[in-house]
């Protein structure tokens, strides 16, 4: 058996081996690398910065633990600048494991100095309304009633007796949306059911795999940008000024694709190489 | 205390599922079986206090009787469990399926189908602007020849063969960039677990 044959016959456990430690030992080192921020993230932080303090902005957590690494970096630096902006934070869940997420995130952006001194309190700076079952169709009914959407917040208070959901009726009353999401329900359904019947103005961070899937709806202008993956997490990071876990995990995360990137090449290079040979 | 319990026994799971990376075997086995009895337990617990208890019992018990409908059809649902009259479980989906179909068909035709459509109608040469103007090319020749392609009441011959293969091409490069946000994703995912074995679990990272 040829060199080449043999690098075709690579026992798969030895390339997890590479992969393993390609991520891992790049997490014991802190590495400045140049994250450039692309128009399609820098839309959503001009969008915001473009919000007056005091404006609500509706959060919608639609994922579950499994997409933590990816999606809650988004969560923290997305609540972190809403709290420093003095943007109002209306939370809501369309999964059932989102408003959990979404508190763990408060829990850890409330550990950051500039947040305690600002002192955000629940129910006049942020809310957090819980989950409600219904899928696209909470989406939409949104549209016409939120408090009935919602009747109470996660602990149980009424919703019409939050002063932040004071004159809060519809979309009418949210000045930006931001929806984190996994899969269904999710963006799909924040554009088809809530941008184009009631025009609101929605921006998305996606798990790497769903970001393909909603690029699309950025170019068609029903989606003002889109936070796609880790990267996407890291570049509004940098966007914002605050450079958290989504850039910690860049260096790792380039890291693991070189190495990647190596046996795509030096396995095609193999393949098209033995197959000339037999050909020959 | 507690919070100590939990994180070993997270990270010890972590190592079993990913013991399968070097072969099947038992301790894998034991912490795949443990997550998909620990997942029916608590989704059949959010179920019941997230759903049943605030939308169907507590509505009732307020006295709001029109909800007897939708508890009446959840039941239908049920009766699959019974072969003799399972079939009556139908009108339940009958209204899942008519109900969902309704929704979505204008909503879907008018943010997918019109919209996309008014999009890719566009004026394809934007003086002074060369990226934008290639950009619109590559959008209006990569839906016109995709299209094509997945034309197949005419044979892909000739400048219809040319068109089509120049759509697979685009579907292609479509594919490769989803396999690579695709790796993207798990790699992610793995970095967070690592993160929390070497982080949390070890106290290695800060």
């Amino acid at each position: 058996m040829s060199f080449l044959e043999k690098l075709l016959a690579i026992d798969r456990r030895i390339i997890f081996l590479f992969i393993a430690i390609a991520a891992a030992l790049p997490l014991f080192f802190t590495v400045k690398l140049h994250i450039e921020v692309t128009p399609i993230v820098n839309n959503v932080y001009n969008a915001l910065e473009a919000l007056p303090p005091g404006s609500k902005v509706l959060l919608s957590m639609d994922y579950d633990p499994g997409s933590m690494p990816e999606l809650q970096p988004m969560a923290e630096s997305f609540l972190r600048y809403c709290f420093l902006r003095d943007l109002k934070v209306i939370i809501i869940g369309l999964w059932p494991n989102g408003p959990i997420q979404a508190n763990i995130a408060l829990e850890e952006v409330f550990k950051d100095e500039e947040v305690k001194n600002r002192n955000p309190q629940y129910g006049i700076d942020y809310v957090n309304l819980g989950y409600t079952v219904g899928n696209e169709v909470v989406v939409e009914r949104m549209g016409s009633d939120i408090p009935a959407t919602f009747p109470k917040d996660y602990t149980g208070n009424k919703t019409e007796d939050l002063p932040l959901m004071k004159g809060v009726k519809n979309y009418n009353n949210i000045d930006f949306v931001y929806n984190l999401s996994a899969g269904y329900p999710g963006t799909y359904e924040w554009v088809i059911f809530a941008v184009d019947p009631y025009k609101i103005k929605l921006a998305a961070g996606n798990t790497a795999v769903q970001a393909p899937l909603v690029y699309p709806y950025v170019q068609s202008g029903q989606l003002i940008g889109v936070l796609g993956g880790m990267k996407g997490g890291a570049e509004f990071e940098i966007a914002t000024g605050k450079p958290a876990k989504a850039v910690k995990y860049m260096f790792s995360q380039s890291v693991t694709h070189a190495v990647i990137c190596f046996f795509i090449l030096i396995g095609n290079f193999a393949y098209f190489a033995t197959r000339k040979k037999k050909g020959s | 205390m507690v919070e100590t319990i939990g994180i070993w026994i997270a990270a010890i799971l972590t190592l079993g599922i990913f013991s399968f990376l070097y072969k099947d075997n038992p301790f894998y086995k034991f912490c795949e079986s443990l997550f998909v009895g620990v997942s029916a337990g608590y989704w059949f617990a959010t179920t019941f206090w997230q759903v049943m208890m605030p939308k169907l019992v507590d509505n009732l018990a307020a006295g709001r009787w029109i909800y007897i409908i939708g508890g009446i059809f959840g039941i239908l649902m049920l009766l699959r469990l019974f072969p003799k009259i399972g079939w009556i479980s139908r009108w339940s989906l009958a209204l899942v399926v008519g109900t969902t179909a309704g929704l979505y068909f204008t909503r879907y035709l008018v943010s997918n189908g019109m919209v996309q459509t008014e999009n890719t109608i566009m004026p394809i040469f934007v003086t002074g602007n060369l990226p934008q103007t290639i950009g619109n090319l590559v959008i209006v020749v990569g839906t016109f020849c995709g299209l094509v392609y997945f034309f197949f009441s005419k044979e892909h011959k000739g400048t219809f063969g040319g068109f089509a293969k120049v759509g697979i091409w685009f579907i292609m490069v479509s594919f490769g960039a989803s396999f690579g946000y695709t790796v993207m994703s798990r790699m992610s995912l793995l970095l967070g677990r690592l993160d929390y074995l070497f982080g949390t679990w070890l106290g290695l990272i800060k």
